[in-house]
C-alpha cells in the first residue's frame, strides 16, 4: 500500500542505499559480504530486541526495561551453564519462560492499575539489573560443546562473508514479526490500540489481552535477545548492555514508526538497525574518528525523522480536512 | 553523471592500490574507552608509537561495551588490516572472534590486560606486572633507609581490586627481609585523591601528630598527592618528615616532587604499543613468534631523574 504513511519507511530506505553507497566510494572494502555479514552478526541482539520494541511502540507504549533484562539473561544463563552445569536447552527455556512472564506481569501493571508504561517499565529496569547484579557482578564465563557448535556455525556467502547462526536467528524473527504485524488478528489490534485506544476498544478490540501479550512479547524478546548476547559474547555480564532499550528506540523511530503509536512498519526497524550498524562500521573503516560521532548521527537523523513525522502528520490533517469524511474513514483505518 | 562516477570509482580504486603498494602496515586498535587519565594516555602514546615507525593506526574506542570491541575487532578483519592490537574490557567472551581473526591470519596482541582465552589465539600480552611494581617501590625504601627503623603507613587500592593486592603484596615482599621497616597502619584510599588525604590525616592522628611515621606507601600517585596535603596541614614536611613512596608515575607527582614533597614513584606505562609494534614488525619480518607475556618495564622515579622535565614530558598526553 502506497501511501503518505509508508514515506518515512521509503525515506528510511533512500537514507540507507544512499549512505552506503558513500561509504563504499570512500572504502570500496565496505562493499562486501564481509561486512554485510557482519552487520547481521553485530546487530543480532539489538535487532531482536528491536523487534519488540516495534510492537510496543506501534500499541503507544514504551518498554525501558529491554536491556536490563537482556544482562540479566546472559547473566541468569552463564551462572546455570556455566557455574551449575544445567544443559543449555533447559536454560534457555527456563529464562525464556521467566522473560515472557516478566513482561506480562508489566503488561498487567500497565492495563489494570492503570500506570504509564514508562513508569511500569523504568521500575523493570530496575528490577531487572539489579537482579542481574545479584547474581553476579563479575562477567561469567560460559562454554558448552553445543553453545560452542552454535556459536561457530555460519553458512559461507560468496566473497568471504559469514551468515553466522545469530544472523539467521535475528531474520527468522524479523520474518516471523512481519507476518505476525500484517497479516494477524493480533499484530491488527496493535495497530489499532496505538492509532485511538477508545476507539480501537469501541470497535471491539480487546485491549487488556492485546496489551499483555504486547508485552509479553517484548519480554519474551529481551530473553532471546539475551540468549544472542549470550551467545555472542560467550559470557554474561550484569554490566553489558546499559541503554540499549535507547538504541533499540532510535532504530524504530529511525525505521519510521511513530513514537506515538499507530503507525510504522517491522521491516523499518530493520533498516534503523543496519543503519546504526552502518555508522560504526564506517567509524571504525576510518579510523581517526571519535566513536561518539555514531551517537551524534543516529541524534541528528532522530531529529530530521521527528520532524518528518511530523510533517506527514501535518500534511495528512490538512488534506482530511479538505478532503472531509472520506480523509477522516482513511485516516483511522 | 555516470560516467563521472566512473572516473571517481577508478580513481579511488587506484589511490587505494598505490597506498597499498607503499607497503605500509596497518594496525586497528581497539581501546576500552577514556575512563581514566591513564587510559588517555595510552591511547595518545599507541598513536605517537604507530606515528614514529610509520604505521597507519586504525583507532576505535569501544565506551567500556565489549559488544563495541567484538564489533571493531570484526570490521578490522573486513578491512584486512595487518594485525590488531585489543586493551580487552574484559576477560571473557573472546574466543570466537579471536579465532576469526586467525583464520584469517590477523596476529592479535592484547594490551595492558589479559584475557581468558586460548593461548594459541593471540600473539602476545603487553602488560605491567602489579606485583613487580609494589616490590621495586619496596626495594626503593629498603635502600633509601639504610638499616634504620621505619614505620610505614600504607594507602591502600579499592578494597579486593587486583592492582590493591598485587602492590600490596610486591611491597610486603620487598620489605620482608628487614626488620627495621614495618607497616603500622594500613587502610583503603580507594585510589582517590580525596580518600587518601582523609586516611592520611587519620594515621596522623592515631600516630601521635605523626611523628612515628617514617614514611606512607600509596597504591597510586593520586592518594599519594592526598596524603601530601594531609602531611602539610599536619604541621610537617612531606618528602624529609615523612617519605612519600607511590606507584603509577602520573605527571601530578613529578611536580611534588620537584617541590621535594614526594620521593620516588614507580611508572605504570602508558606504553603498552611500542613493545607491541617490536614484537609485531619481527614476527612478520622473520616469524619470529614473542613470548606470550611481554612485561613493560617498571621503571623507578626519583628526585634525581629531573622531575620537572618529566612533567613537562608527560603533561601533554591527556593524563
Amino acid at each position: 500500500m502506497m501511501n503518505s504513511r509508508n514515506l518515512p519507511f521509503l525515506a528510511t530506505l533512500a537514507i540507507f542505499l544512499i549512505a552506503y553507497a558513500l561509504c563504499t566510494m570512500q572504502f570500496p572494502a565496505m562493499f562486501s559480504t564481509r561486512v554485510m555479514g557482519n552487520l547481521l552478526t553485530d546487530n543480532a541482539f539489538l535487532g531482536i530486541a528491536a523487534v519488540g520494541m516495534t510492537f510496543v511502540i506501534l500499541s503507544g507504549g514504551i518498554d525501558l526495561s529491554v536491556g536490563s533484562v537482556i544482562a540479566f539473561t546472559s547473566v541468569f544463563v552463564a551462572v546455570l551453564v556455566g557455574k551449575l552445569g544445567v544443559h543449555p536447552l533447559v536454560a534457555f527455556g527456563l529464562v525464556l519462560i521467566m522473560s515472557t512472564a516478566f513482561g506480562a506481569g508489566m503488561g498487567l501493571m500497565i492495563r489494570f492499575l492503570g500506570i504509564p508504561p514508562f513508569v511500569v517499565t523504568l521500575a523493570g529496569m530496575f528490577f531487572a539489573r539489579g537482579a542481574a547484579y545479584l547474581i553476579s557482578t563479575e562477567s561469567v564465563p560460559i562454554s558448552h560443546p553445543l553453545l560452542d557448535a552454535i556459536q561457530g556455525f555460519y553458512l559461507r556467502i560468496p566473497g568471504g562473508g559469514r551468515l553466522s547462526a545469530l544472523a539467521m536467528l535475528m531474520l527468522v524473527v524479523f520474518a516471523a514479526a512481519i507476518i505476525i504485524a500484517g497479516r494477524t488478528r493480533f499484530g491488527a489490534n496493535v495497530y489499532a490500540l496505538g492509532g485511538n485506544q477508545q476507539s480501537a476498544e469501541l470497535m471491539g478490540v480487546p485491549a487488556g489481552k492485546t496489551t499483555v501479550e504486547i508485552y509479553a512479547l517484548s519480554g519474551f524478546l529481551s530473553g532471546l535477545s539475551g540468549l544472542a548476547y549470550t551467545l555472542y559474547t560467550s559470557s554474561g555480564y550484569s554490566l553489558a548492555t546499559v541503554g540499549i532499550e535507547l538504541d533499540a528506540i532510535a532504530a524504530v523511530v529511525i525505521g519510521g514508526t511513530l513514537l506515538t503509536g499507530g503507525t510504522g512498519l517491522v521491516a523499518g526497524t530493520f533498516l534503523g538497525i543496519l543503519i546504526q550498524g552502518l555508522i560504526q562500521t564506517y567509524i571504525v573503516f576510518d579510523g581517526t574518528l571519535s566513536s561518539w560521532w555514531t551517537k551524534i548521527v543516529i541524534g541528528i537523523l532522530l531529529f530530521v525523522f521527528i520532524a518528518l513525522q511530523r510533517g506527514i502528520i501535518w500534511y495528512s490533517n490538512l488534506r482530511m480536512s479538505r478532503g472531509g469524511g472520506k480523509g477522516a474513514l482513511g485516516g483511522v483505518a | 553523471m555516470k560516467k563521472a562516477l566512473a572516473t571517481l570509482a577508478v580513481a579511488v580504486t587506484l589511490s587505494l592500490a598505490s597506498s597499498v603498494s607503499a607497503a605500509s602496515l596497518t594496525v586497528g586498535f581497539s581501546q576500552i574507552g577514556s575512563e581514566s587519565g591513564w587510559r588517555a594516555a595510552e591511547t595518545t602514546v599507541t598513536k605517537q608509537e604507530a606515528e614514529k615507525r610509520g604505521v597507519t593506526l586504525k583507532f576505535a574506542d569501544a565506551q567500556q561495551k565489549q559488544e563495541n570491541q567484538i564489533k571493531a575487532i570484526r570490521g578490522f578483519i573486513a578491512q584486512k588490516v595487518d594485525a590488531i592490537f585489543v586493551a580487552p574490557v574484559v576477560a571473557t567472551g573472546w574466543d570466537a572472534v579471536l579465532k576469526e581473526a586467525k583464520e584469517e591470519k590477523i596476529p592479535v596482541i592484547l594490551l595492558d590486560r589479559e584475557v581468558e582465552a586460548p593461548k594459541d589465539l593471540y600473539l602476545t600480552a603487553v602488560t605491567s606486572d602489579t606485583v613487580h611494581e609494589g616490590k621495586v617501590a619496596g626495594d626503593y625504601l629498603v635502600k633509601d633507609v639504610a638499616g634504620k627503623d621505619c614505620k610505614v603507613v600504607e594507602l591502600q587500592g579499592t578494597t579486593g581490586s587486583s592492582p590493591a593486592i598485587n602492590r600490596k603484596k610486591g611491597f610486603e615482599q620487598a620489605i620482608a627481609g628487614h626488620a627495621n621497616i614495618k607497616i603500622v597502619r594500613s587502610q583503603t584510599g580507594d585510589f582517590t585523591r580525596t580518600k587518601g588525604k582523609e586516611v592520611m590525616e587519620s594515621f596522623i592522628k592515631a600516630e601521635g601528630g605523626g611523628k612515628g611515621i617514617c614514611a606512607v606507601y600509596a597504591h597510586n600517585d593520586d592518594m599519594a598527592v592526598g596524603a601530601i596535603q594531609a602531611i602539610k596541614e599536619a604541621g610537617l614536611k612531606p618528602g624529609t618528615d615523612i617519605k612519600v613512596v607511590s606507584i603509577d608515575a602520573v605527571p601530578d607527582i613529578f611536580k611534588a616532587m620537584a617541590a621535594g614533597e614526594a620521593n620516588a614513584t614507580v611508572e605504570l606505562t602508558p606504553n603498552m604499543a611500542g613493545p607491541a609494534f617490536d614484537a609485531l614488525m619481527a614476527y612478520l619480518k622473520d616469524k619470529k613468534e614473542p613470548p606470550k607475556w611481554i612485561q613493560t618495564e617498571s621503571k623507578l622515579y626519583t628526585a634525581k631523574d629531573d622531575p620537572m622535565k618529566v612533567y613537562e614530558a608527560k603533561k601533554g598526553l591527556g593524563y
